[in-house]
């Protein structure tokens, strides 16, 4: 079996559990992890477990004798933007944890196949990967006009990055609700919860549904793709049975489905209720995985 | 004995500015289905009583319309215009949640003649508001910041979010009783604690409601510590038992010796003549709207665990009570189905 290197860029919490995940897959080497903060908490856990650590950051990378197939960036949408070209020239598939958007959307769930060959791809939200592979289980059997989607996190699991900038979370998952999940129209809401102990992510996807949907053909499609995500999130659950409202005039006379998930972390190196960070970190594992397998022979 | 004597505190009190939230609270009592000649005749009825602020938008702000929230009749920045156009003196204020809504949201209301920004958070979760207030400001728009379900943390913790807002833009920070929740000592403590941390700079507001029936009673003690934006909402038209009626509010600080610039006679016009014919529901603190009081719930879920409780057959207040003690904030509505749910399981499972 061929396996591809990678180094992982940002050695904060995202960057951490990544490494954890990494270090169990038969399909990933971890080449290194990079940070900027000598001595960084994140550099010296790294080290602890093994793998090379550098606090002179991108350009340490590029200067090294072998360099990696693929860099994860766990850094900030700026720092991503400022690194993808050096990756680019060098040759190393660039998988963007961060909101900068330079490469198309990926959910492995729904459309990983389609871009092995992307130098660059980027992992949408936390949001966007909880909900968009349901939007898209319901899309693939009737015409979603509309979808929208809410996520409720711990407030102790949004960072400072995502609190500055809110408005990116909800704009970029409403995009990819429309262009990966395959919904005429996306909507995103996020809510932070700060109750104590904290909240396991949540997220609730409300799709409208032609008046005549086939409501079996889309509760096996959803459950189809639930079992697809608890390949890479065990934590992915769904509540209840898909819920469905008879048509009313206010919703354009459609009729409307909603699904109720749960995610819960896997534990790795952050909590179990921040889900929100584990699908991050599960997805762009399993996106790494999966480039392995098909680029490998 | 003059009406300035019934006031034990100020020799001369300041002014108050009431805002009138029926167009805004209001629609979540109306499921969101204001219609523009509504706006325009409850805008004209306030505009004419002297009301300096009025806010319109969708009950959980722009880009509330929704399948969680509920769909508007009217598009937000439709009704915007329509209240900008009706006002002579009033200024037009729009509510924005961020994570639910955003600056384009924004910059659209601006361009439809709003001029006042309210940015609502979580009590605890001031600093996701900064970027709005930044651009808030930036297009030249007043700002107020709403500290929401303000019972579930104390004084101190409130008065530090509120520092949050004033340094990131807010000209302005309220106390906002979500749940109406805070019995008297609880608000006075809330707006002392704000007055003391941003007074200063900015002013302090106090948004109630009359689950546990203390909105003027309330609004009442906030004035007194120094409390310059008072909310109300005509015929209290509000979510939950609704807000603090304008018409009590004007009347009361009139009796006090508080001037508010707002006429009397007119606000109570507007109430009886223009809002009372169209109400579909009068605002009132039945089992569930008291319940949301008692157990601090966001008065705001009060219809949707009713739509819940029919759909799934379990008592609205029930599921008021299990919503509370989850601590579920401003914006989860989806969890009250997800509540119901469990609770039709737990009867089935009850019934054998």
């Amino acid at each position: 079996m061929s396996k591809l290197t990678a180094a992982i860029v940002g050695p904060g919490n995202i960057g951490t559990d990544l490494l954890v995940k990494l270090l169990r897959s038969d399909l990933i080497d971890v080449h290194s992890m990079i940070g900027v903060v000598k001595e960084s908490d994140g550099l010296t856990r790294a080290r602890d477990m093994g793998i090379p650590a550098s606090h002179e950051g991108v350009d340490w990378l590029l200067k090294q004798d072998t360099l990696p197939d693929l860099v994860f960036e766990a850094t900030s949408a700026k720092a991503h933007l400022a690194n993808a070209p050096k990756y680019k020239e060098a040759g190393i598939t660039a998988i963007d944890l961060t909101p900068a958007s330079i490469g198309p959307f990926v959910c492995p769930a729904v459309n990983l196949d389609q871009l092995v060959e992307a130098p660059n791809l980027n992992m949408i939200t936390c949001g966007g990967q909880a909900t968009i592979p349901m939007v898209h289980a319901v899309s693939s059997v009737v015409p979603v006009d509309y979808a929208e989607i809410v996520a409720s996190i711990a407030s102790k699991s949004a960072g400072p990055g995502t609190r500055a900038n809110i408005d990116e979370f909800t704009e970029t998952t409403s995009h990819a609700i429309e262009k990966v999940g395959g919904a005429q129209r996306g909507k995103a809401v996020i809510i932070l919860n700060p109750v104590d102990p904290p909240m396991i992510m949540r997220d609730t996807v409300f799709c409208s549904i032609p008046a005549d949907a086939d409501k079996d053909a889309i509760t096996a499609s959803v459950h189809k793709r639930a079992a697809e995500v608890q390949e890479y999130v065990p934590g992915y659950t769904l509540r209840v049975e898909p819920q469905f409202d008879e048509p009313r005039d206010i919703w354009n006379g459609m009729a409307r489905v909603a699904i109720f998930l749960e995610v819960r972390g896997n534990g790795d190196y952050l909590p179990p209720w921040a889900g929100n960070l584990d699908i991050m970190t599960a997805a762009a594992a399993r996106t790494g995985e999966q480039l392995a397998l098909k680029r490998g022979n | 004995m003059t009406a300035a004597a019934f006031n034990p505190s100020a020799e001369s009190p300041a002014k108050i500015r009431v805002t009138d939230s029926t167009l805004r609270d209001g629609s979540h009592a109306m499921a969101h289905r204001f219609t523009e000649e509504q706006v325009r005749g409850v805008v004209h009825g306030l505009d004419s009583a002297g009301v300096e602020v009025i806010e319109v938008t969708h009950g959980d702000g722009l880009g509330g319309s929704s399948f969680n929230y509920g769909f508007s009749a009217v598009d937000d920045v439709k009704l915007v215009s329509a209240a900008v156009d009706e006002a002579t003196s009033a200024k037009i204020a729009v509510l924005l949640l961020p994570g639910l809504g955003t600056v384009t949201d924004l910059r659209m209301a601006r361009d439809a003649g709003a001029s006042v920004a309210r940015i609502a958070t979580h009590c605890t979760e001031a600093d996701v508001s900064l970027q709005h207030f930044q651009a808030a400001r930036d297009m030249g728009m007043e700002t107020v910041g709403f500290l929401m379900l303000a019972h579930r943390i104390g004084p101190d913790e409130l008065a530090r979010q509120a520092r949050i807002m004033v340094d990131g833009g807010a000209q302005c920070v309220y106390v906002v009783d979500s749940a109406g929740a805070l019995v008297l000592g609880d608000a006075q403590a809330r707006v002392a604690a704000l007055v003391k941390e941003v007074g200063a700079e900015a002013q302090v507001g106090f948004h109630g409601h009359q689950n546990l029936s203390l909105g003027i009673a309330n609004s009442v003690l906030a004035a007194q510590q120094g409390a310059l934006q008072i909310d109300g909402a005509l015929c209290a038209l509000g979510a939950g038992a609704g807000n603090s009626p304008t018409e009590v509010l004007v009347a009361t600080f009139e009796r006090l010796g508080i001037p508010t610039g707002v006429d009397v006679q007119g606000a109570m016009a507007a109430a009886e003549d223009v809002v009372k014919p169209f109400l579909t529901r009068l605002p009132f603190a039945d089992r569930g709207a008291i319940t949301q009081g008692y157990a601090g719930v966001y008065s705001s879920f009060l219809l949707h665990a009713e739509r819940a409780a029919e759909r799934y057959d379990v008592p609205a207040h029930e599921i008021l009570q299990k919503v509370g003690e989850a601590g579920y904030v401003g914006g989860q509505e989806d969890m009250i189905i997800d509540v119901a749910l469990q609770l039709a399981k737990e009867k089935e499972k009850a019934a054998g």
